[in-house]
């Protein structure tokens, strides 16, 4: 047979547990071998539930890791991974969950699992320097309506219907002191890494529309314009957040040379 | 096909090194452990930044390292990825490892990436794939690399040769040094029904530029016959210990690295792991190993 026919129906068989053992893969004294060939199903789908677990560890906190694994077990054969890199796995998760009947009444499932998976993106983002709180403090303030700048690599913003981060920050929570009364309402998360640990912040009113701006090219005086669609915005709090954030890497002004 | 050379100005010193994981971070940058070296997987350093790039340049900076790769799949049928060639290289450029290693086994298909070493079976169109395959690494990379033999569950029909002629053949046609998995021959031998003592004889040893040992669990076949799993979740068993030692005695030290993947124990096992097969190495003069390394 050729080596691709015999690979392709190795791989069909290994994702597929009714799938019969591929003709040709045998024992010692070439016989079929199905518990042998389990190993290899067995060792395909328990370790990528392994690093969907590592990957997602507030979501199986909250389904309970027995179900978390049934569950991931059904993604996994979906959804094998398409690349190597394994600690980008998992895209396709959140819109697996929004999909899968049993966690329906978790409306906020798939949002937690968007967050860890930002989470992952920020913690192998590419590296680059935060500018200090002095930063704001060189731009003349007639041309601080003109001021562009580049957020790090690392900075996700995620709008969630749902109290996301405070969810999340319950479920990390070292003690149930900590854990206090869910907030009504959605949050919206910056999700930044200043240096190497990963920052999770809840933004203001308006603060994920001016992010977004900003992080797409617009100057201060358009993203505060975007950030003002939302009733409730303050220029100077979204300001002052964005720069105790250190999610700022560069800027620009007009006239400045 | 053209022949590269390892890379010699980084050179992995033939003592035991272990392989790097995240939770031992602290434990080796506090505590400065004296090791020979670190092995590190290629795909966990493929992220752009962030924490795992720099705890590795600091551990860089104080050891010599090596870089395995588990994801290349050098026995597909397909071509490889140039994109994961790309990424290989740019890790292999960014910390000079001493060596570079891959497996002969396949992960990627149709289907996507399968996240495990999956067998081939030992045709000549195997052996033509995997030369092709392996010549456009070591082009890419313009160095040699080795190749693991692997361990194994089940076996092919349609194999027209043993894994040793096989990897020699291989190692002829592409000039690819061989990583010895001894774990891997003590499994792969009792799974398959021959005796691992054998195959460590009619093995290639010239082209032997490192050594693996890990640990390895106990499942049953479908007649009720021990399989042995490659788990890498615990302790060297005392069979590979032997294997390994007779191995060491008859070929001269090489490196060896002391893999435990699964299950990863506190810092102070995994160490006094590699200060056993350390001490097996001191037993042999020095330089021996390196008049017969893979050149």
């Amino acid at each position: 047979m050729p080596l691709e026919a015999t690979q392709r129906a190795f791989a069909g068989a290994l994702l597929d547990p009714e799938a019969p053992v591929p003709t040709g893969v045998v024992d010692p004294e070439g016989r079929p071998a199905p518990k042998r060939f389990a190993v290899y199903r067995n060792n395909v789908t328990v370790s990528l539930i392994e690093a969907l677990a590592t990957a997602f560890p507030v979501v199986e906190k909250i389904v309970g890791a027995e179900f978390f694994a049934a569950m991931a077990r059904e993604f996994v054969r979906a959804h094998p991974p398409t690349s190597p890199l394994l600690m980008f796995y998992g895209e396709a998760f959140p819109a697996f969950l929004a999909a899968f009947e049993p966690v329906k009444h978790l409306a906020y499932l798939p949002d937690m699992a968007t967050l860890e998976q930002l989470r992952r993106r920020a913690y192998h983002a590419r590296d680059a320097e935060p500018l200090g709180p002095e930063f704001l403090a060189a731009v003349p303030p007639e041309t601080l309506g003109t001021l562009r700048v580049t957020l790090h690599p690392a900075a996700h913003i995620l709008q969630s219907n749902h109290p996301i981060l405070s969810i999340w920050e319950w479920n990390n929570a070292a003690s149930s002191d900590q854990q206090t009364a869910l907030p009504e309402g959605g949050e919206h998360v910056l999700i930044t890494r200043p240096e190497l640990d990963v920052e999770l912040r809840r933004l203001p009113v308006g603060g994920a529309h001016f992010l977004e701006a900003l992080q797409s090219g617009a100057a201060l005086g358009e993203a505060a314009a975007a950030g003002a669609a939302a009733e409730g915005f303050d220029l100077t709090t979204n300001i002052t957040g964005l720069i105790e954030s250190r999610v700022v890497t560069d800027f620009t002004v007009d006239g400045a040379a | 096909m053209t022949k590269h050379r390892p890379n010699t100005k980084d050179a992995i010193p033939q003592r035991a090194g272990v392989g790097l994981k995240a939770c031992h971070y602290d434990d080796i940058l506090d505590g400065k452990p004296d090791l020979g070296w670190f092995e590190i997987h290629a795909e966990n350093y493929m992220g752009e930044g962030g924490m795992p790039h720099h705890v590795l340049s600091q551990i860089r900076n104080r050891y010599p390292i090596s870089c395995h790769g588990v994801g290349l799949s050098i026995g597909s049928a397909r071509g490889l990825d140039p994109a994961h060639l790309d990424r290989l290289k740019k890790v292999v450029q960014r910390y000079e490892p001493g060596l570079v290693s891959e497996h002969l086994a396949w992960s990627t298909h149709d289907r996507g990436f399968l996240n495990d070493l999956l067998p081939v079976p030992y045709t000549a169109e195997t052996a033509f794939r995997v030369s092709e395959h392996i010549d456009q690494v070591q082009t890419h990379l313009g160095r040699q690399i080795l190749l693991e033999n692997p361990s194994t569950y089940v076996a092919f029909a349609e194999s027209e040769m043993s894994e040793i002629a096989f990897l020699k053949e291989i190692t002829e046609r592409t000039g690819c040094g061989l990583l010895l998995d001894v774990n891997n021959v003590y499994v792969s031998a009792t799974n398959q029904g021959y005796a691992p003592g054998d195959y460590l004889t009619e093995f290639p040893v010239d082209a032997v530029g490192e050594i693996h040992l890990g640990g390895h669990a106990n499942d049953r076949d479908d007649d009720g016959r021990t399989l042995l799993i490659d788990a890498h979740d615990r302790a060297i068993a005392a069979q590979v210990w032997k294997l390994y030692e007779d191995l060491i005695g008859r070929i001269g030290p090489r490196p060896t690295l002391v893999e435990w993947d699964n299950d990863v124990p506190a810092w102070p096992v995994l160490f006094t792991e590699a200060q056993r097969a350390d001490a097996i190495l001191a037993k042999q003069p020095a330089g021996d190993g390196a008049k017969s390394r893979a050149a």
